[in-house]
């Protein structure tokens, strides 16, 4: 099973409108969705939802508000800022100690030292997510909560649905749209994955948040190819993305043209390559000639360890 | 004042809109200060190009354990909820990458071996362009969480009455909460296509959870449709500006150049944006819409 992450550390510079396209030309893939707070590909592969179930990643403190005695070592101990001491009174107290959900970390600690044991530390539900079938294959996805921490771990429990999927079902990838920057969730989505593609812009920035993320997958030893979005924009930064990708062992696997087919595509929530010929999808079609060449010379068993034991062939 | 320019989606136009109305408001001679809270992906120095007076480690404290005191009861490696300290056989391992500075496992030892180091994980950078002040952050390669590093941008800000714009790492979850936490004001960057339709509806419900005043921006107005302005309708949500679509500025900004100073219709724009802002304040419209 080989598994391709398409990535960039920039945002916005085409990745899921490649992934759509990557799905309807690769037949045989589970798509992931791995952009879990700003999830897009849903809109392209229309997918029909086959099972829903929440995320529960971590847990939060909360105040037993009759418990409490304000007493106040929570407010001491909390380095998030997340207890004040500005809650409704109880009858003992009038006043009591208050946490603000979006900032508790996690952390358990009010909960592990209160005196009056006035604290519970509750698993919380910080998504769904979703298992579908679409025309162009199977698609996991996810929809954070809002304002919702644990992405890594979203994103973990996807990559790995997703595989046990392409067993079940018997596909031999599986696609990942990543999303941008290079924190937990991107670190989340690329370790352990056969290859990455890296999608660029020929701008300042585009070249900045290249060579960012790049350095990540070297850092996690992940191989990577390099595909340059809207490469007519600026020839020169195009020659720039391309000469330190060379330079740093990661092959160039093509150019997408600045093209309005690309939007026009997405109002018609269609992947580019099923309702255009143009130059840019025949580019796309081109790009995944070379990615796909690629994945089938690196070693299979790179993705082997996001199958869950139970599911993993014996050797 | 501070004004957060986020969006749902990435590259919407965050850093075009931020860096050049932080240009344009310092040009009327006010203080104004430009904080990159992107600091997985800061970008903003690209095209302000600041003179870095100051640069120094942002720290996060790890913990350390005197083997000589150590008795490997475990008790720190269960009170850590993030599995970044283990006691394994005869030793106690510090996963620094995982911890969250929480102190947990400190409080748990009954040996007092347990002590805090700084560790850094980033980088902050103050100086200046021009009139305008600069701040901001970048996160070391392989690190995993960017809140502690918005922190450290953020309490470099000068109080008081310096109008300050932070650009904002894209999406809805932990980084941008931390980023638009506190602001007066978020300006929501979009563009008017079924993508940035979708993540403007998730960016909505962000803060309106976080109960913070909002409008939108429309960027690339004129490339997709209009169910960007449709959907705003609806919400009563203000537009506060429409950056038309221009190949000029896409150029501009792949060679680094505010693109102000090259398409003369974002100028106009960003003017007016400021206009409608320094209008609203007056009029002390401040409600979450």
């Amino acid at each position: 099973m080989k598994e391709l992450v398409v990535i960039s550390g920039k945002g916005g510079t085409g990745k899921t409108s490649l992934v759509a396209s990557f799905a309807a030309l690769a037949r045989r893939a589970v798509v992931a969705d791995c952009d879990v707070d700003a999830a897009d590909l849903h809109l392209i592969l229309e997918p029909q939802i086959q099972g829903c179930e929440d995320f529960v990643g971590g847990r939060k403190a909360r105040v037993t508000l009759e418990r409490c005695l304000a007493q106040r070592q929570c407010l001491d101990l909390c380095r998030f800022g997340a207890i004040s001491f500005d809650g409704p009174g109880n009858g003992r107290v009038a006043k009591t100690c208050r946490i603000d959900p979006l900032a508790c970390e996690g952390c358990g600690v009010c909960f592990d030292f209160c005196p009056r044991d006035a604290i519970r530390f509750e698993p919380v539900v910080c998504g769904q997510w979703f298992v579908s079938q679409t025309r162009c294959g199977p698609l996991v996805h996810a929809r954070l909560g809002v304002a919702a921490e644990n992405s890594g771990k979203l994103v973990t429990h996807l990559r790995r649905t997703a595989a046990r999927l392409a067993a079940e079902r018997q596909l031999d990838l599986i696609l990942c749209d990543g999303s941008p920057g290079i924190g937990c969730p991107v670190i989340a989505s690329l370790t352990g994955a056969s290859l990455a593609l890296f999608v660029a812009e020929p701008t300042v920035s585009g070249l900045h948040g290249f060579r960012r993320v790049a350095e990540l997958a070297m850092r996690l030893g992940v191989p990577g190819m390099l595909a340059v979005n809207k490469a007519d924009l600026n020839a020169r930064v195009t020659e720039q993305l391309e000469d330190w990708a060379r330079q740093h062992g990661i092959a160039v696997a093509g150019r997408v043209p600045y093209d309005s087919a690309v939007t026009r595509a997405q109002l018609a929530r269609r992947p580019v390559v099923e309702v255009s010929d143009g130059p840019t999808a025949q580019a796309i079609r081109d790009l995944w000639d070379k990615v796909e060449r690629r994945l089938q010379a690196s070693p299979a068993e790179a993705a082997s360890h996001l199958v869950p034991l139970a599911s993993s062939p014996t050797t | 004042m501070r004004i957060a320019v986020a969006s749902g989606k990435g590259g919407t136009g965050k850093t075009t809109v931020a860096t050049n109305l932080a240009y344009v408001a310092a040009q009327t001679g006010r203080m104004v200060v430009y904080a990159d809270c992107d600091v997985e992906d800061p970008n903003g120095h690209l095209f302000l190009r600041p003179t870095i007076a100051e640069q120094r480690p942002i720290d996060r404290l790890v913990p350390v354990v005197a083997a000589d005191r150590c008795t490997r009861c475990g008790r720190c490696s269960d009170a850590c909820r993030f599995g970044a300290i283990a006691c394994v056989g005869n030793s106690v391992l510090v996963f620094p990458e995982l911890c969250h500075a929480c102190g947990g496992c400190q409080l748990a030892c009954p040996e007092q071996a347990i002590s805090e180091v700084p560790r850094s994980i980033g980088q902050l950078r103050l100086g200046a362009s021009g009139r305008l002040r600069f701040v901001d952050g970048m996160l070391n390669v392989g690190e995993a969480m960017s809140p502690p590093a918005i922190r450290a941008v953020k309490a470099a800000l000068p109080n008081g009455d310096a109008l300050v714009i932070l650009d904002c790492p894209p999406g809805t979850s932990c980084p941008v909460v931390e980023s638009v936490r506190d602001v007066d004001l978020v300006l929501l960057v979009t563009e008017p296509t079924p993508f940035g339709l979708c993540d403007l509806g998730l960016a909505v419900e962000m803060v309106r959870a976080l109960r913070l005043p909002f409008a939108v921006v429309v960027n690339r107005a004129g490339v997709g449709d209009r169910e960007v302005w449709d959907y705003c309708q609806r919400q009563s949500i203000p537009i506060l500006a429409e950056i038309p679509d221009d190949r000029a500025v896409a150029e501009a900004y792949s060679r680094g150049e505010l693109p102000l100073t090259a398409a003369a219709p974002l100028a106009e724009c960003l003017g007016g944006l400021l206009a409608a802002l320094d209008a609203g304040w007056s009029r002390g419209e401040q409600d979450v819409p």
